[in-house]
């Protein structure tokens, strides 16, 4: 934007709207996508939140019946907390281990980046089904690669599987491992962009290298920092392939998780009322992560 | 060319690390630090390539040996046998068809679409434009997970259901796709479009004949990237597709996984082969995306 500025202000004001059906024609395909899949079932879906239609015929107007019992609903309150839970275990995980990650393949002391780096990124590019799989097949209670080191370790068998906060613990770690490549990049960019003078003056001062990543990197890239919590933030709640290829929303439905119960209430009983109303209260939520985010983020620039 | 540092080389990385010097007094520790730092490095790196090199050569044993003890890393007896099965059976070639046209048509239409908005968000200004890109920016608040039911319905009344039209239009519209062109023409001079419209070119002309020539890398660092989301897609052609010849890939390796007994060396097989495409394209196009300025970030 700031590029255009100086254009704007030496040319006379009404050149700005002098184009209007050249870039009418340039967007007019994604402003048709926008209309057709965006505001029509946002729209038809907040108008049935509050209707019992289950898909087929008829349907009546219930009020806010739907929300309620949805408040009342000891299963999508399981699915509710259980999926808080998994953001809160995935994102600082990922964080962490994306940020370290990048540090070190950004330091001049590392030999070999460019090969780790793809190593690192290999992950990313595998389907959150093949990545259940693949830790499924890494943490079979009677197969797997881990309990068999674990055993030869003289350690009993660990029951990943079976076991429903260990079976959570296991999605977290596949989860954060598949994500690692793309917030690593991002923050590579990012600390890239950090000018080096910063660094040469800090460690003419004597700051190491932690004093030197907490005060100069940390806050340097702040903004990317906001943009990897928050995309990882929204990927976390509405995650869903993975828990089914790894253990199936198991053991039981412990582990069962919003999307998924939005998709068993909506498709499998065929409540869709009651299912856009869940998904409305999801989207409430992944809203108000953002606003959240967005107002700490200004505050932590302006400071 | 005036135009852009983005996507920036991959290889650019190391002469901009050799660059920071340090001070001298630090050069015993220097070493001290190299080796700790590569050591850290490589121990991270065998822990994070682990898993798919376990994945890769288990699927490469025969189906008897999979479980038997004691596990070897390195196959015995390496053989193709479960990729074989896998590929013949339950129609796996026939989803791996369907799976790459799919992606194939809906990667060329992201391209085309984002980068026409994205040109226009970035050298027009209208009050409406600002108003879209705002609209698409919300789209991220919105994916499709969270109105599975509606947008269902949406696209069972346009008479998409069961079809690939039903998998291919709803995920054309990217914000990240619109984004990132709006991003690269913003570092394109004004003058140049300028220049074109003195020389009495027209609108969608310069556009076709300037602009989208100098977009390439964009382009196809974004059609990596889109071939890569709807490769891996599995809830919406899951929900869409009712036909078992139109499956893709990705509900055929559900489909193993979800069966009572696992059959495990079909699936090792499946799940390798679905790998192959994707992790090709990254080698050959490394450079696109990991020198991306994806900052852009916002995942479909």
């Amino acid at each position: 934007m700031t590029k255009r500025a100086p254009d704007v202000s030496t040319s006379p004001p009404r050149r700005r709207s002098r184009y209007i059906l050249a870039p009418l024609v340039l967007i007019a395909a994604n402003v048709v996508l926008f209309a057709l899949f965006f505001v029509w079932p946002a729209v038809i879906g907040l108008v049935y939140s509050f209707t019992n239609y289950t898909g087929v015929g008829a349907f009546q107007f219930v009020g806010l019946d739907n929300y309620h019992s949805l408040f009342g609903d000891s299963t999508f309150y399981d699915a509710l907390t259980r999926t808080l839970l998994y953001t809160v275990l995935f994102v600082p995980l990922n964080f962490a281990l994306s940020l370290l990650i990048a540090n070190m393949l950004v330091s001049r002391h590392a030999k070999g980046a460019s090969v780790a780096r793809v190593v690192f990124f290999i992950p990313w590019l595998l389907s959150p089904i093949v990545v259940g799989v693949l830790w499924r097949w890494l943490f079979g209670e009677n197969f797997g690669l881990v309990n068999y080191v674990i055993e030869k370790l003289s350690g009993p068998a660990v029951h990943w599987q079976s076991n429903a906060d260990l079976s959570l613990l296991v999605v977290v770690m596949a989860a954060s491992w598949a994500w690692t490549g793309f917030s690593m990049l991002l923050f590579i960019a990012a600390i890239k962009n950090v000018p080096v003078s910063y660094y040469e003056a800090a460690s003419l001062d004597g700051a190491g290298p932690w004093r030197q990543f907490f005060s100069i990197t940390l806050p340097s890239i702040a903004p990317t920092s906001f943009i990897v919590i928050l995309l990882n933030t929204i990927n976390a709640m509405k995650e869903y392939p993975l828990f089914v290829s790894l253990n199936n929303g198991g053991p039981g439905t412990s582990n069962n998780l919003l999307v998924q119960y939005i998709y068993q209430t909506g498709f499998q009983r065929g409540q869709i009322g009651y299912a856009s109303a869940a998904s409305f209260v999801l989207m409430l939520i992944l809203m108000a992560v953002a606003v959240i985010q967005l107002i700490v983020n200004r505050r932590v620039e302006n400071r | 060319m005036t135009t852009t540092d983005m996507p920036r080389r991959a290889d650019a990385a190391p002469g901009r690390a050799v660059s920071r010097k340090r001070l001298p007094g630090a050069r015993t520790g220097g070493l001290r630090r190299a080796v700790s730092a590569t050591t850290l490095l490589w121990i991270l790196a065998c822990l994070y390539g682990l898993p798919v090199l376990w994945f890769i050569l288990s699927s490469l044993k025969p189906a008897g040996d999979l479980f038997s003890y004691p596990l070897s890393l390195i196959p015995h007896h390496p053989t193709l046998s479960g990729y074989l099965t896998a590929w013949r059976s339950a129609n796996f070639s026939q989803y791996f068809v369907n799976t790459t046209i799919v992606c194939v048509i809906t990667t060329i239409l992201t391209v085309g679409a984002s980068c026409s908005t994205g040109y226009a968000l970035a050298k027009y200004d209208n009050r409406w434009l600002k108003a879209f890109f705002l609209c698409i920016l919300a789209t991220t608040m919105l994916p499709s997970e969270v109105m599975l039911a509606p947008e269902f319905l949406v696209v069972r009344n346009l008479g998409l259901y069961n079809s690939f039209g039903g998998i291919i239009l709803p995920a054309v519209l990217t914000a990240t796709g619109c984004f990132m062109f709006r991003q690269f023409f913003l570092t394109i001079p004004d003058e140049l479009v300028e220049a074109a419209r003195i020389d009495g070119a027209r609108e969608l002309s310069i556009f076709l004949r300037i602009m989208v020539p100098l977009s390439r890398p964009i382009m196809l660092t974004l059609a990596i990237l889109s071939f890569q989301w709807r490769w891996n897609d599995y809830i919406w052609p899951l929900l869409m597709l009712n036909d078992p010849n139109k499956f893709t890939v990705q509900i055929g390796i559900q489909s193993i996984v979800g069966a009572q007994n696992i059959n495990w060396s079909v699936l090792l097989g499946a799940s390798v082969i679905s790998m192959i495409p994707l992790i090709l394209v990254f080698l050959v196009f490394q450079r696109y995306v990991m020198g991306a300025d994806i900052n852009a970030g916002l995942k479909d």
